[in-house]
């Protein structure tokens, strides 16, 4: 696999956006330890959920001993987004075994999905994929579990109020940004933001699957009103 | 924080990543989307990025700014100015944050 050429391309163009993830990574770290988890539940959190977003969901239910189907259902929602994500992957690897498409799916966090869907904008499968897929992921693995563990040993010396955690939102609006490539996707972009930001009251983080609802539905919206005489590239 | 109570937390919620992350994974024949679903599904990561983060740029405990004083606000502006100028993200990354801190650090926002 290392030796292919798309391994090393995906590895490459995951470094900028995973390093401002990193920034994000140190904060859930830290999170995990002020929350009252031990050293060692903190460090197997961070190595087998691999989920910062749900993870900093989970810990204040945890930290108040909420029951677990609250907790997992919590969690359930914050991480409905990969859910759609797979209907994505799926027609990209349904030739693989089984258990090699759930190993793939547990490493598919929200940059190898978008930075996958840029590289290859078409539904089809192609030779290429899974390696440049392996070779984001690898990298986005060990940044991410190297940042949280940092994040984890210096627990009490980052204070929270510089805010740090910023970084990871500016990572993903630069991400988005490469993606914003018509009109169109500018529309869908606008609209999922309001409606996310409208929606924000609701529990369990359903505002994100409200802005993926109303973005998308623009987008459709306006392939049907306005088609591209060329392949659709959103 | 009970630690046995934690563990089987911390298990359930890998098996929740797991559910989640490979959920049409699991199928092993052609999930037959109908056409305006597949081509949904283009739009489907940027209305899930713009959907995770708008609200962590524009919204304070989930009410709207009520200030322009906010350091956030001027890191994103600078970031972005960063990018449309150079197309860099990590340049970008770094340039907001640089910003988010002088703010925060130097005038106290």
């Amino acid at each position: 696999m290392t030796g292919q050429p798309e391994f090393w391309r995906g590895f490459r163009e995951m470094v900028p956006p995973s390093l401002g993830m990193a920034a994000w990574a140190v904060v859930t770290g830290v999170a995990m330890i002020d929350s009252g988890l031990s050293a060692p539940l903190a460090v197997a959190m961070t190595l087998l959920v691999y989920a910062g977003s749900a993870q900093l969901a989970a810990l204040p239910l945890l930290a108040a001993g909420a029951p677990l189907w609250v907790l997992l259902t919590t969690a359930f929602c914050v991480n409905l987004r990969f859910v759609i994500y797979s209907a994505h992957w799926h027609k990209h690897f349904r030739h693989l075994p089984r258990w090699r498409r759930v190993v793939l799916g547990y490493f598919a966090v929200d940059l190898s999905y978008v930075l996958f869907a840029r590289r290859f904008p078409d539904l089809e499968p192609t030779p290429e994929q899974l390696p440049y897929f392996a070779g984001g992921a690898a990298w986005n693995w060990l940044s991410w579990q190297g940042a949280s563990l940092l994040g984890i040993a210096l627990a009490g010396s980052v204070p929270a109020e510089w805010g740090l955690g910023f970084a990871g939102v500016l990572a993903l609006l630069g991400v988005t940004y490469t993606l914003l490539k018509s009109a169109k996707s500018w529309a869908a972009a606008g609209v999922a933001a309001c409606a996310a930001v409208a929606a924000f009251a609701l529990p369990l983080k359903l505002n994100i699957i409200v802005g993926i609802g109303c973005g998308v539905a623009v987008g459709l919206l306006l392939d049907r009103l306005f088609p591209d005489p060329a392949v659709e590239r959103a | 924080m009970e630690a046995c109570y934690a563990a089987v937390a911390i298990a359930g919620l890998a098996m929740v990543t797991v559910l989640t992350r490979s959920f049409f994974l699991f199928a092993d024949s052609d999930l037959d989307l109908p056409p305006w679903a597949a081509r949904g599904l283009k739009y489907a990561p940027l209305a899930a990025l713009v959907a995770v983060i708008a609200p962590e740029i524009v919204l304070t405990n989930g009410a709207l700014l009520a200030t322009w004083q906010d350091a956030r606000l001027f890191a994103v502006l600078a970031g972005s100015a960063y990018f449309w100028w150079r197309r860099g993200i990590l340049g970008m990354i770094v340039c907001g944050t640089a910003v988010l801190l002088a703010l925060k650090l130097g005038l106290g926002w």
